[in-house]
């Protein structure tokens, strides 16, 4: 009951944090949409080979949204010193990452999810496809949240981080972004995906009992610098 | 309630800091801990909290119990309001203090922290001064027996100090312990003030 | 167990066993030191033994490939060296595992030793890879499913020796990339069947021309003798880093001093 209590509360700050803060909220999703749009402007308008190409740009896009968002995941916390409260705390540390993974997964990817269905209108995308993207989105992000958490939580007390967190986490992604963006192209010939989208739920399921542990030792080997 | 230290070695990047350190620290006792710059007081200290593993040598404490612990950097955030970080330091304390957990606690000790008023504040507006005594107040929220701090009276002004050394003399009164660096005098005297000087 | 007791909110362990007594003694730098240092010369006789045979097996003695002629014959540096690049992961991975749970110095050593022999192992698989692409496919990358698995792979050692490079404290660093190459171990099997996944779905049945359903024994126990040398490589690559390692972090110790001093005297 207490540990519910506390999760909700992490949960809360963090989300109330973001609110007030509101780049957080927006540069992930004006960057989804910028590297979306460049596409068209460097590949032409053609819209059969767009609508071929947009459930790769979708995740390409998300991928590269997602990396650039977690990159402030434990920042703050770690140069205001509450990282620290937070590794003493009597409360189970995998739990209270987690709360912060889901508040940061909340403001920084549901937005990306809410402005989909516009993009992929753009590409040519019709309406049961961009059911299914969002499907695919909505089972994948959470995933991209919690192993790149896992390299925020190794890289967060060094200085210049960005390069090193790519190299470290964009390996990571390649199983989402294939079946992610399998998932929206067949269904785009009209083909279930049913398969795909339990690979997808299973990797949400895998990352979600074990990132938690990853991202709590990292964290303490990152403090204790 | 009872700290125990035994054989305690750290290094830092290949440096040793100390080694075959050991001391006890008994329940209403404190503990300074001196050296200059750079002798490993900090690292000393992050190691007592468990924040640091040491090289060689261990850290025994009787009870599986939270500290409460203050180190250089605040551990506020500039974007919620001073009541809402006393709040998440509640929180933080760990389960009995949840349930004792209410806004009228936190007002009072605010106001015993001599920071009435500015509850519904955000801290990135503070003083240093200001923002250590919102970083204290996790002190008085806490039920933990022993606390350990990094420079505790860093920014603060005579008045803090003063405030400062009271809620430690009432901490330790009650038999909780301390363990803390400073490089401003500490004005309690007597029998139950250890002093450790780390020469590295 | 030293991890343990030495965190404040726990209680030390008085008694540790027989087996973590036992664990530890094997652990001890000095004895490691001296131990390598004495299986060294002969692991280098059984690597030129096994380099010479397997070459000699694999450059004069296999029979021409019917369809691919001489250019197979790159196999035998090429899949010792994809072999290995796995290998040479899942070592890292669980020497990273002992180093962490056991607190481990001379794993954390491991460890970190085989990220840069794993990296070259995995250049060397895809190097030959695509040398072996341009008479195959005509052309030299091809997205073949191994090929880009291997890639990813590189990337994975890559991020471990970055990582390891950019913390400055050494233990610290250890403990870090202890904690990637175990998440690393959880998802290599995820992206390489993900990999081949992608590959077959989209190439169609391509034959991958690196498996072959049968292979003749006189292609194949040159093949063996070469794997075999690449093993007995890394771990005399390995042993040189470790102790190198070893050297580097125990350099104020009594005992580095005076191998420093029968040295130099």
């Amino acid at each position: 009951m207490h540990i519910a209590k506390a999760f909700l509360s992490v949960l809360k700050r963090d989300v109330t944090v973001a609110f007030r803060h509101r780049n957080e909220i927006f540069n992930p999703l004006l960057f989804f949409s910028l590297v979306t749009l460049l596409f068209p402007l460097g590949i032409g308008p053609s819209p059969k080979l767009l609508q071929t190409i947009a459930p790769g740009i979708l995740w390409v896009a998300a991928l590269l949204a997602a990396l650039l968002a977690a990159d402030n995941l434990f920042r703050s916390d770690y140069e205001d010193g509450t990282l620290e409260q937070l590794v003493l705390s009597p409360q189970p540390l995998s739990l209270m990452v987690t709360a912060k993974v889901l508040a940061h997964w909340l403001v920084s990817a549901v937005p990306l999810l809410l402005l989909t269905p516009l993009l992929a209108v753009s590409f040519g995308l019709d309406a049961p496809t961009i059911g299914v993207a969002l499907l695919t989105l909505l089972l994948g992000t959470p995933v991209l949240s919690f192993v790149g958490a896992i390299g925020v939580a190794l890289t967060v007390s060094l200085k210049r981080s960005g390069m090193l967190l790519a190299l470290l986490v964009l390996p990571l992604y390649v199983p989402v972004l294939i079946f992610g963006s399998n998932a929206i192209d067949t269904a785009a010939s009209g083909l279930p995906v049913n398969g795909q989208l339990y690979l997808l739920a299973a990797m949400l399921v895998l990352a979600v009992t074990l990132a938690p542990l990853a991202i709590a030792a990292a964290l303490k080997m990152s403090v204790s610098q | 309630m009872r700290l125990d230290v035994v054989g305690l070695h750290c290094t830092r990047g290949y440096r040793s800091l100390f080694s075959e350190l050991a001391f006890t620290l008994e329940a209403g006792q404190l503990l300074l801990v001196e050296g200059h710059n750079g002798s490993g007081k900090t690292t000393l200290l992050k190691t007592l909290a468990g924040l640091r593993e040491p090289d060689a040598g261990q850290v025994l404490w009787e009870q599986q119990q939270p500290i409460v612990w203050l180190g250089h950097s605040n551990g506020i955030k500039d974007d919620l309001t001073a009541l809402e970080n006393l709040q998440m330091m509640q929180v933080m304390a760990g389960a009995d203090s949840l349930l004792r957990r209410d806004a009228k606690s936190c007002i009072s000790t605010l106001e015993r922290m001599g920071l009435a008023g500015n509850g519904h504040r955000f801290p990135r507006h503070f003083s240093a001064g200001m923002k250590r005594r919102l970083a204290l107040c996790r002190l008085l929220l806490s039920s933990a027996c022993l606390w350990i701090l990094d420079e505790p009276q860093a920014a603060l002004d005579k008045a803090g100090i003063q405030l400062f050394e009271a809620l430690l003399a009432e901490h330790l009164a009650q038999g909780g312990s301390a363990i803390m660096t400073s490089h401003h005098h500490v004005g309690l005297q007597g029998s139950h003030i250890q002093r450790l000087l780390l020469a590295a | 167990m030293n991890s343990n007791a030495s965190h404040v909110n726990s209680v030390a362990m008085k008694n540790p066993g027989f087996f973590t007594r036992w664990f530890h003694r094997m652990a001890s730098p000095v004895w490691f030191y001296q131990i390598s240092g004495k299986l060294l010369p002969w692991l280098w006789v059984l690597f030129a033994v096994l380099l010479v045979t397997g070459l000699y097996g694999g450059l004069v003695t296999a029979p021409a490939d019917y369809q691919q002629g001489d250019s197979f014959r790159i196999i035998y540096v090429h899949v010792p060296a994809a072999w290995m690049s796995m290998f040479v992961y899942m070592v890292m991975a669980v020497s990273g595992a002992i180093a962490l749970i056991w607190r481990m110095k001379l794993a954390e050593m491991v460890m970190v030793s085989c990220a840069p022999i794993g990296a070259g192992f995995t250049f060397i698989a895809l190097v030959t890879g695509s040398l072996w692409g341009k008479p195959m496919w005509g052309a030299w990358w091809v997205w073949d499913a191994r090929l880009t698995a291997e890639l990813i792979l590189l990337f994975l050692y890559l991020g471990v020796i970055g990582l390891y490079s950019a913390i400055e404290d050494k233990r610290m660093a250890s403990r870090a990339v202890a904690i990637l190459a175990l998440v690393g171990i959880v998802n290599i099997p995820i992206i390489h069947y993900s990999v081949e996944w992608w590959n077959t779905l989209h190439q169609g049945a391509t034959v991958t021309k690196f498996d072959k359903p049968s292979i003749h024994i006189d292609m194949l126990i040159p093949l063996l003798l070469m794997a075999g040398a690449f093993k007995v490589f890394f771990a005399i690559s390995l042993l040189l880093r470790t102790r190198n390692e070893l050297l580097e972090r125990e350099l104020p110790r009594q005992w580095v001093k005076q191998l420093v001093e029968e040295k130099d005297g």
